[in-house]
């Protein structure tokens, strides 16, 4: 029976981590192997549930950073060609400084070989599809770049020439994950940093968005993600700039 | 006190529905405003997810897991209108 990544009843499923990659200090990427990995759409995500011994249970939400493998509605054969992880694979980015349970252990703790529970791909929402052609703004705060990359990976997987600008803000330049596939850029997609630690450092306001984003004119795609008061704030200023709300999707990580 | 997006609840709605219910659109009983769930303000930090209007903070939707069940209480919510197409 054909599946797609967003029908069909939610079931937890038991993946086995396969790779880990440091980012940066603080982040790494694991990449883990999921029997019958449906493909999901970028923008998607996943929960990750962890059992203790003694039957605590508590789950976290994570953004998948694999482009999904999913074109013109079906899983292509190429699946993730990126990082060298096979097809039947995901990769989830984590910050190993957040808050919480889960977090910490998937960045610390987990080794290569351990399975966890999973369930998804989730959320039809805060999505790009390969078939879009609207002009793509793409905000990050932080580890909020990691939906965004999913997003250029499948532009780039799919060969699409839709314009897409990233205005990406981090802490420092050591902070900047996915730091090499983003300094060479394709075609297409213009990258703009903005360090809130780095000597004068400062946050992203009007004239950044307004400089490097597109003109509501041009009504493009916006994906902002972030902490919330950063995703506030990002929104906030598109739609003073004149930027239709359903045109300005968001994904706070509290 | 932070919140997320009503897209945190596709995993929990998951479980439940058929279909990705964070996409579908529902009216507040309080303002009449109506909108994506996946825009509702979510507090996740309580014994269940709390979804409120964006637009006059009212609860929209509460949802609560036990090992035994789901409850959903919907009573913010009007109408909940589901893209279906035949």
């Amino acid at each position: 029976m054909a599946r797609t990544a967003v029908s069909g009843r939610l079931i937890w499923r038991v993946a086995t981590l396969a790779t880990i990659r440091d980012e940066t200090a603080t982040a790494r990427t694991l990449s883990f192997d999921v029997p019958d990995w449906p493909g999901h759409l970028p923008g998607q995500h996943v929960d990750v549930r962890l059992t203790a011994d003694d039957g605590y249970s508590t789950q976290r939400s994570y953004s998948l950073a694999s482009d999904g493998g999913i074109s013109d509605g079906g899983i292509s054969d190429g699946g993730i060609s990126h990082g060298g992880i096979s097809h039947g694979g995901i990769e989830l980015t984590v910050q190993k400084v957040d808050d919480g349970e889960v977090s910490p252990y998937l960045a610390s703790v987990l080794k290569v070989g351990d399975p966890v529970e999973l369930r998804g791909p989730v959320g039809g929402w805060f999505v790009w599809r390969p078939t879009d052609t609207a002009p793509v703004l793409l905000v990050a705060g932080g580890s909020g770049i990691v939906p965004l990359m999913a997003m250029i990976r499948a532009r780039q997987a799919a060969a699409s020439r839709v314009p897409f600008r990233l205005i990406y803000s981090a802490r420092t330049p050591a902070d900047v994950i996915y730091a090499n596939e983003l300094r060479l850029p394709a075609g297409g997609l213009d990258v703009h940093y903005i360090f809130t630690r780095n000597g004068t450092g400062r946050r992203i306001g009007v004239a950044d968005v307004n400089t490097h984003g597109w003109p509501a004119d041009f009504e493009p795609d916006c994906f902002v993600c972030g902490p919330t008061g950063f995703v506030e704030t990002v929104a906030d200023i598109l739609v003073a700039l004149g930027h239709q709300p359903r045109k300005v999707k968001t994904e706070r990580f509290g | 006190m932070s919140f997320v997006d009503g897209n945190a609840l596709a995993g929990p709605l998951g479980e439940i529905f058929a279909v990705d219910v964070t996409v579908a659109t529902s009216q507040c009983a309080s303002c009449g405003r109506t909108g994506p769930l996946a825009v509702l303000h979510v507090y996740a930090k309580a014994p269940g997810f709390v979804a409120r209007c964006p637009g006059c903070d009212a609860v929209v939707m509460r949802l609560v897991r036990t090992p035994e069940g789901a409850t959903v209480d919907m009573r913010g919510c009007v109408t909940l209108r589901i893209p279906l197409p035949l």
